[in-house]
């Protein structure tokens, strides 16, 4: 074991996997020498050289473009999209190539590829350098959307999407990048896909979240605790495909729930979230479902901390739920 | 075959390095006009040392800077009228500077308060001026080139005479935008001018990097519209080049490209470290072919420029940039509900919700703690 924190949980996948299977490569602006902006490839060219760890070019449309051509070669590309803000010149190639690859060829070709990128405010980014845009890709039959918020979590999670044989968009909250250390496992291990986790147990209502804002609800909880209420965490870990089975459970046992994200409100993710457990379990709901969002405005510089849900926001919600 | 375009690969010079200038080639500009452009290069470059340092105290988030580009945006801005219009990136506050926008404007933008043009919503170094005709940028790369197009194509049309002028660097000339931008301008005639700031490096990759072709202005050939390579640290150079180009779009001759070669002396920005991608050597060369000290240079040839003048100016900007910190970060942050705002025209029903619920929560006109 090692402690770690999560920036340093991504860079200890790659390399492991890089290690432990030569078709993985990665490519994407400034992960060679630089080691990416955020670090994230710290010192992986040194070992696995240019070749494997490819500076690419300012164009995403070339490096989500050129990684998919590899994956369908049987290569297994890790591409780094350097923010999330960034995506959008590659969005027609996940949108119209890479995530319907394997169903318009009836299976006749796939594209195991990852797309990882840092995405989530916090950090002083203003309009560009902060937005949770996961709705977009959540929205898409053909990849599946992940998001670690420990350590732990993200080295297991990342190995996972990387030996996954779909396309992954792995999704890091560079808030917590360098926010706090974990014990993380040397070597391989997975974490599976599609498996929520429980971050934190409770009885009276259910917070459900991930990436950044699992802390967020956690630190709710636990002031909510010191009122009495019991809030159990549900991190999801997956967003696609989701782990209906642990949501619908938590729900049954606490008849609340609230999700917590940082994306704009209308349309997001929480959005599916609360109409799946409308659809399946409205009879044992003893408050409405609550949505915890960013506003339905572009991400604000100055206003950043107002626009990013907070813990008082989240326990002023679970009050409301259980007062209900 | 017949060759219609053709690009001169050289770099077109006025001034060597100590400001020794080509008395043939050297372009006509007032006296009062050379000495304001020379301050604005300083401003920019006073400018940068301050705020970068307040970045480092947390004053400021952030901070991207233009020190050793200054003659790019000052000569090239230099060049247009001030009713044509500027597409900008982040490394131009000369051009802003240049038409008369003030350091006490860029530093409220820095600062996110409620006197910013962009209400606090972006980035420091994001600045723009409506007053100016100087566009607002975004983050992402090469978005604005296309929009230059069309507002070229746009001033055609209404017959106006204006052009527009867009800054990019040369990464930027790998995204698709730069490709739409250069097609659309060929195709529509558009007068436009695209001015690549190569300034040798996207954040850590060198332009060798970028692309296999041996300059970034022989890309134009393809797309038929003249390119053209100058020395983006020689003021006068770089006026000439755009001079041309602008006469040429005001004639009805259409697009130029421009290829600036430049360096930036600085780190990417406050995030960056420049050390693991490149050699203090390198800077060293660079800092011989620096572009304010070369205009000095050629200002005291000119004998228009002393060292006592020189004092006064430094003490002069220094003053006013200290006293446009103290002011702008005195300033309070916009109000709250101004977070809803700009969304749309007319706030639709749920934004105005979310606004009542924040409002309720913090206070009608909060500005922060
Ligand atoms: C679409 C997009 N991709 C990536 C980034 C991250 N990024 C910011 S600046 C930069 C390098 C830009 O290089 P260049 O165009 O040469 O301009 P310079 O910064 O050198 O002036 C990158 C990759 C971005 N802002 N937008």
């Amino acid at each position: 074991m090692v402690a770690e924190t999560l920036l340093q949980a991504v860079n200890d996948a790659l390399r492991t996997e890089m290690e432990a299977d030569d078709r993985v490569v990665l490519i994407g602006e400034d992960v060679g020498k630089d080691g990416g902006v955020f670090r994230a490839t710290e010192g992986l060219i040194n070992t696995f050289g240019p070749e494997r760890v490819m500076d690419a070019p300012l164009n995403e449309a070339g490096i989500i473009g050129v990684a998919t051509g590899m994956a369908m070669y049987g290569m297994r590309p890790v591409a780094e999209i350097q923010f999330m803000d960034f995506i959008y010149p590659g969005f027609d190639q996940i949108v119209s190539e890479a995530s319907k690859i394997r169903y318009r060829s009836g299976g006749t070709y796939t594209v195991p590829m990852v797309i990882r990128t840092p995405y989530g405010g916090g950090i002083k980014g203003g309009i560009y350098h902060s937005q949770s845009t996961e709705a977009y890709f959540t929205h898409l039959p053909g990849v599946k959307v992940v998001s670690p918020s420990t350590p732990y979590d993200a080295k297991g999670l990342l190995i996972a999407s990387i030996r996954d044989p779909d396309v992954v968009i792995f999704l890091e909250p560079k808030r917590v990048y360098r926010s706090f250390r974990e014990e993380v496992p040397e070597g391989d291990y997975t974490v599976p896909l599609g498996k929520a986790k429980t971050a934190r147990k409770g009885k009276d209502v259910t917070l459900v979240s991930y990436g950044a804002s699992v802390h967020t609800c956690i630190q709710a909880a636990e002031e909510a605790s010191r009122e009495g209420i019991s809030a159990e965490v549900i991190d999801l870990r997956t967003l696609l495909p989701i782990d209906i089975e642990t949501l619908l459970a938590s729900v049954n046992r606490t008849g609340r729930l609230i999700v917590v994200n940082e994306a704009n409100k209308f349309g997001s993710f929480a959005g599916e979230i609360s109409a799946l457990v409308a659809e399946r379990a409205i009879d044992v709901l003893s408050a409405p479902i609550y949505r915890i969002s960013g506003f339905d405005t572009p991400f604000s510089y100055t206003w950043e901390s107002v626009f990013m849900p907070d813990a008082a926001k989240v326990l002023e919600y679970i009050r409301k739920a259980v007062n209900y | 075959m017949e060759t219609k375009l053709r690009m001169d690969a050289a770099l077109f010079q006025v001034m060597d390095n100590e400001g020794n200038f080509d008395k043939e080639l050297e372009p006509e500009i007032p006296k009062d006009r050379l000495i304001r452009m020379y301050r604005v290069m300083q401003t920019v470059r006073m400018f940068e040392n301050i705020a970068m340092g307040l970045q480092r105290q947390g004053r400021i988030g952030f901070y991207i800077g233009a020190g050793g580009q200054e003659a790019c945006s000052v000569g090239s801005t230099a060049a247009l009228k001030d009713s044509d219009w500027i597409f900008p990136a982040y490394r131009e506050p000369g051009a802003l500077l240049l038409r008369g926008e003030t350091v006490l404007q860029l530093f409220h933008q820095l600062f996110g308060n409620e006197n910013d043009y962009n209400k606090g919503r972006q980035m420091p170094n994001h600045f723009n001026s409506r007053d100016k005709n100087i566009a607002t940028p975004s983050s992402p790369i090469a978005t604005q080139i296309p929009h230059a197009v069309g507002m070229a194509i746009a001033a055609k049309m209404r017959k106006t005479g204006d052009i527009a002028l867009t800054y990019f660097g040369d990464g930027a000339t790998s995204e698709n935008d730069f490709h739409s931008g250069m097609n659309f301008a060929g195709i529509f005639d558009a007068p436009v001018i695209m001015f690549c700031q190569n300034n040798g490096y996207a954040i850590s990759l060198p332009t060798r990097r970028q692309t296999r072709a041996e300059t970034l202005a022989q890309k134009a050939i393809a797309y038929g519209i003249p390119g053209e390579r100058v020395d983006g640290n020689d003021i006068l150079a770089v006026y000439s080049v755009t001079r041309k180009a602008v006469e040429r779009a005001r004639k009805g001759g259409g697009p130029t490209m421009i290829e600036a070669i430049t360096y930036r002396i600085g780190p990417h920005s406050s995030s960056d470290d420049p050390t693991k991608y490149r050699d203090k050597s390198e800077v060293d060369e660079w800092m011989k072919k620096e572009p304010i000290r070369r205009m000095r240079g050629y200002l005291i040839k000119k004998g228009i420029w002393n060292d006592d003048k020189e004092k006064e100016l430094l003490e002069e900007i220094d003053a006013e940039i200290r006293s446009a910190v103290k002011v702008a970060e005195g300033i309070a942050k916009p109000p709250i509900e101004t977070i809803f705002e700009n969304v749309y025209e007319e706030m639709p029903w749920h934004l105005k919700e979310q606004m009542e619920e924040t409002v309720s929560r913090y206070g009608k006109n909060y500005r922060g703690g």
